[in-house]
């Protein structure tokens, strides 16, 4: 593979880029690998990129539907932290914290990571005591935690209404300094091609119409592009993981639903963290554009459309208004949705199934794109070891039924809400 | 925008109703032995279809009266509404 670099760069250039390589092949599938993966989002690729660097399993595929990186890699809002409560979330975040930070160069391929903080909004007393809480809980993880009062807050996001008489005054805030943004095209790109390199096949538009099942163990998949078989396949396909389990004849606690994002026209610089709103679910960050970076609630019913209805973009971005208000002059550029795995308590699943040979990677509600290297990390380790790791420990498939849940947020098995 | 036909105050805008989830989830009888298969399916498993969906919501801000609605979940095509006490398969 060509490295990217200074030197290649300039070498390039004298033949007018003309002769790069490709990043990746268009192979054609084999008729048996030793691991397949299905879904080419940043997940799937992420796992097979950590099977083949941790765990030296190269002869891998991963099917794609589509096109790599379409999904939801390719439509969040870039978001990366690590503020949660409960140990089992913290501690497998923190990891990835890690992995991002070193994911340029670990790739080769500048990902824009980009740990610019962000604050957690408190809008009253009580809610100021609960963020206290969260950040004592994320410091005694080793996670970086500063709990702000109003001054502090007003002097980092001055644009935020900081008026007497609003609704929601701002009391203070929770802001972890090392959370941040990157570049999530560049994230599926950068594994993608990494992956490619060592040996795996990265297969597109093939999609995955049933799968070979006898005597409780798998035995591969039926596709658009004909049967490949494999002893071992990891699901990672976010939304569309019910469509899959039925095929299977699995039913899962996990609900798909539809969530929106949208951009601004792009401006001068003005907010250089990302925040959210406490009284409601609204957040912002801007992107190195200048776009302002937007999103908010579910739509709130069950949907596979991956396109937005208008009036939950109008409650969200009634509350951006009303944390900043100069966002109501900016003209929209772009509005899309995505379609979520929203598991019944808000907590993904990275296991084994019942079926041998058969690993799930789902549930990610809203948090996927900040967990991918922890993910792929995980998840490769439990597809090559065929057990779980320690940090994916508390994501198994069983703890419904035996009442270890994960509610990081507490609120019920309305996944709509959450 | 959704439009939703309640059954007892006729079309509305989505903006009156609130979502209610699955309507095909039914409680296990309480008067027989239920199993932690049968809990577990009742409170967390759903099948999440893409394509025909029955599914709970309420007039909120209409008559509160809680409806049965069968919607596409791929295109948000709504085909139908019942009343709460009506059988899905009527």
């Amino acid at each position: 593979m060509q490295k990217y670099s200074l030197f290649n760069l300039i070498k390039n250039a004298l033949s007018n880029h003309q002769n790069w390589d490709l990043a990746w092949k268009d192979p054609t599938p084999k008729k048996e690998y030793d691991v397949i993966i299905i879904g080419g989002g940043g997940h799937g690729l992420a796992t097979a990129y950590y099977l083949a660097k941790e765990h030296n399993i190269t002869n891998v595929a991963i099917i794609e539907k589509g096109w790599i990186g379409g999904g939801n890699v390719g439509r969040n809002t870039t978001i990366i932290r690590s503020n949660y409560m409960h140990d089992d979330n913290a501690l497998f975040s923190e990891f990835g914290m890690n992995l991002w930070r070193k994911m340029s160069q670990d790739l080769n391929y500048n990902v824009m990571f980009s740990p610019r903080g962000i604050i957690n909004l408190a809008h009253s007393d009580a809610q100021m005591n609960v963020y206290a809480r969260r950040g004592n809980s994320m410091r005694l993880n080793g996670i970086d935690a500063v709990l702000l009062n109003r001054e502090e807050v007003k002097k980092i996001i001055p644009m935020a209404d900081f008026s007497e008489n609003v609704r929601f005054p701002i009391f203070g805030g929770l802001m972890q300094p090392s959370a941040g943004t990157a570049r999530h095209d560049a994230v599926a790109w950068g594994y993608a091609r990494q992956a490619d390199s060592m040996g795996v096949d990265i297969i597109q538009n093939c999609e995955v119409i049933g799968f070979d099942v006898t005597g409780g163990k798998i035995n591969g998949i039926r596709t658009s592009r004909g049967n490949i078989k494999s002893k071992k396949i990891g699901l990672c396909v976010a939304g569309s993981t019910n469509i899959l389990a039925e095929k299977l004849n699995m039913t899962l606690p996990i609900e798909t639903h539809l969530l929106q994002a949208c951009v601004s026209e792009p401006v001068k610089p003005v907010l250089d963290k990302v925040v959210t709103f406490g009284a409601g679910h609204f957040y912002v960050s801007q992107s190195d554009k200048g776009e302002m970076v937007m999103g908010g609630d579910l739509d709130g019913y069950n949907s596979y459309a991956q396109r937005g209805n208008l009036p939950t973009l109008q409650h969200v971005l009634t509350e951006g208004i009303a944390m900043m208000p100069f966002l109501s002059k900016l003209k929209m550029l772009r509005t899309w949705g995505g379609i979520m795995d929203m598991s019944m308590d808000g907590s993904p699943i990275i296991d084994k199934t019942h079926i041998e040979g058969l690993y799930l990677n789902c549930g990610w509600c809203y948090g996927g794109f900040k967990a991918t290297p922890a993910s792929g990390w995980t998840f490769a380790h439990t597809i090559a070891q065929d057990k779980v790791h320690e940090l994916n420990a508390g994501y198994s498939l069983n703890r419904f039924s035996n009442g270890y849940l994960l509610d990081e947020k507490g609120l019920g098995t309305k996944t709509w809400i959450s | 925008m959704l439009h939703i036909k309640c059954p007892h105050c006729g079309m509305r805008s989505q903006n009156e109703f609130s979502y209610g989830g699955d309507a095909s989830i039914k409680r296990p009888e309480l008067n027989k032995e239920i199993s932690d298969q049968d809990w577990d399916n009742f409170v967390y498993n759903r099948k999440s279809l893409r394509g025909k969906h029955w599914e709970l919501w309420q007039h909120l801000s209409g008559c509160r009266q809680w409806i049965k609605v069968e919607r596409d979940t791929s295109t948000h095509e709504i085909f139908n509404t019942l009343k709460a006490n009506e059988d899905i398969s009527s």
